[in-house]
């Protein structure tokens, strides 16, 4: 290729429509051009979680505007777009479909090609656009009220395998279902880090799951430790104590960020990578990211945490993922593609 | 004038090109598959198999049109976005007509016409016509519940529900979308809202979700 190429992608996995724009330079090196992202958050949370026919609803009703606003903020039409990408799964199914189906008329009125890609390498991708190029081979770890994933990942187009993963809740799940507890509100993860920095880590020992010697080492599980906050909170309750509110949340966020940093830092030595790349929602968890820059300072691993606003789902990483297969010179997708719920982290692309 | 018809409301995958002329909306070419689960892998696909066949690119539609529903959600969304997105890249406008009328429109009946489809859940999404004028609807009920009299026939996929002739079409065709738009091609398009018709299920939590009363899952 001897020019630039424009991707444009679209991401309706669950409650945010994201329309992103990235350019592809001819040495591989990706670039942000236009994030735009329409969110239903505040739909579901009287709700105290993501309802899936809310957020297809809104989907369609956002698509064709967060796109707009996409192209207004690039300064880009439709015409220049070389190339379509849009989130095939995982995630909810009716509304993957949304973005699928507008991502397939894109593509087709415009005449270029679309990639249904994995939204998984996605949040993995979407690093390249603030710290460039991914070294060879790196360790992923993903956590927000989707996902809880380490992903062991040799090259961010050719190949992803799945280190570990919650056998139950995921981290950010665990973190809206404790603010329930402690009557927060949704999603939990602001207000909990928020608390937290009020109160003493060390005041409740709370569970660090899946961390004995004969369980499994890189798998993930958060729904004891949500269960044994609430049995502390009701146990102080029938006493007649008042809950201490930020050591509860302190000392909650202390055992997330051990344990999510712990088998991070362990999986990536085992592996013998010297990278680690932190993404999804709770990424920007205040806790987490201190506790995991210090303990890869420690073992001498390079930590990567895109801004915010990236680690959150959005269609600029699912442009950057795109344009990182688009480069690999990978088969487009075919416009018969279904969204896939359940879409596998090795499927980077369908085909 | 070129006009792309969609609909995805009931089983039926809908995808024309219809001309409009002085004679009247006339089919050009159209694709349609009878699956209630195949909304998303097929229109596209179809849609440019249409395009195909009249020997056109989707750029040369002067106007698109789209079923709106009342039709089950997931499915109805994939032609709803799939108007708006063709709309926007081509700079055409994309006109909603309510599915129901688009059947209406096709079926030949002097007289009043009941146009039924299937709402799921034992119930039927429905709308009574005098000639192409709606005067009732469109609801969603139970068949057993829908209000019959003076009707001299029914249409739509769920027609034999109720103790009325019987006729044609079952499902909205691309002519009879195009028919139901007819008089509003050429002014400012309606905005591009679903006939949900129900609200989405979702439960209200209770205050506080104890723990201990619920076991462990
Ligand atoms: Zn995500």
């Amino acid at each position: 290729m001897t020019a630039d190429r424009v991707v444009l992608g679209i991401e309706s996995s669950c409650d945010e429509t994201g329309v992103g724009l990235v350019r592809l330079a001819t040495d591989g090196t990706v670039e942000l051009l236009a994030d735009a992202v329409a969110s239903s958050v505040d739909e579901h949370a009287r709700y105290g979680g993501v309802v899936p026919e809310i957020a297809s609803r809104a989907h369609l009703a956002a698509m064709a505007p967060t796109m707009r606003r996409a192209l207004d903020e690039s300064g880009l039409e439709l015409s220049d777009v070389d190339a379509i990408a849009v989130t095939a799964g995982p995630g909810l199914a009716g509304a993957l479909m949304v973005g699928v189906a507008a991502a397939k008329a894109y593509a087709s009125a415009l005449g270029v090609p679309l990639y249904g890609v994995n939204h998984l390498g996605g949040h993995v991708a979407v690093d390249t656009l603030e710290h460039g190029p991914l070294p060879d081979r790196c360790l992923a770890m993903l956590v927000s009220g989707g996902h809880s994933q380490l992903l062991l990942v040799e090259g961010i187009a050719e190949k992803i395998t799945e280190v570990g993963t919650t056998i139950d809740d995921a981290a950010g799940e665990a973190y809206d279902k404790v603010a329930r507890i402690l009557d927060l509100p949704y999603p939990g993860g602001p207000p909990i880090d928020k608390q937290a920095k009020l109160g003493n880590p060390k005041a409740i020992a709370f569970p660090r799951g899946l961390t004995g010697p004969r369980d499994a080492k890189y798998d993930f599980s958060f729904s004891g430790l949500k269960t044994a906050v609430a049995r502390w909170v009701e146990t102080e309750q029938r006493e007649g104590r008042e809950i201490p509110v930020p050591d509860v949340c302190a000392s909650f966020q202390e055992a997330v960020a051990d344990v999510l940093t712990a088998k991070a830092v362990r999986a990536a030595r085992d592996l013998d990578v010297d990278t680690l790349v932190i993404s999804g929602g709770v990424a920007a968890n205040s806790r987490l990211s201190e506790l995991a820059a210090q303990r890869c300072a420690e073992a001498g691993i390079a930590l990567r945490v895109p801004r915010p606003r990236l680690c959150t789902d959005n269609g600029a990483m699912i442009a950057a993922l795109g344009a990182h297969v688009l480069a690999s010179g990978a088969k487009p997708s075919p416009l018969d593609m279904p969204a896939n719920p359940g879409l596998p982290v090795s499927t980077i692309v369908v085909q | 004038m070129l006009v792309i018809a969609l609909d995805t409301s009931t089983p039926a995958v809908t995808a024309g090109l219809v001309a409009l002329d002085d004679g009247g909306p006339r089919s050009l070419a159209e694709r349609v598959t009878i699956n209630p689960r195949a909304h998303g892998e097929l229109l596209m696909p179809q849609l440019l198999d249409v395009m195909t066949e009249a020997g056109h690119e989707l750029a040369d539609a002067d106007a698109i049109v789209v079923g709106a529903g009342p039709g089950p959600f997931t499915g109805l969304r994939v032609g709803m976005v799939t108007a708006a997105a063709l709309g926007q890249a081509c700079g055409r406008p994309v006109h909603p007509v309510c599915s129901l009328d688009a059947i209406a429109a096709q079926a030949d009946v002097t007289g009043q016409l009941l146009v039924a489809t299937d709402a799921r859940r034992k119930e039927a999404y429905w709308a009574a016509y005098s000639g192409r004028t709606r005067i009732d609807g469109p609801h969603v009920q139970r068949p057993a519940d829908v209000p019959t009299e003076g009707c001299t026939a029914a249409a739509g996929e769920l027609a034999e529900a109720f103790d009325l002739p019987v006729v044609e079409p079952r499902y909205p065709t691309p002519v009879g979308l195009v028919a139901a738009a007819q008089d509003v091609l050429g002014t400012e398009p309606a905005p591009l809202v679903p006939l949900y018709l129900r609200r989405p299920d979702a439960e209200l939590p209770s205050k506080r979700k104890s723990v201990l009363t619920r076991g462990a899952k």
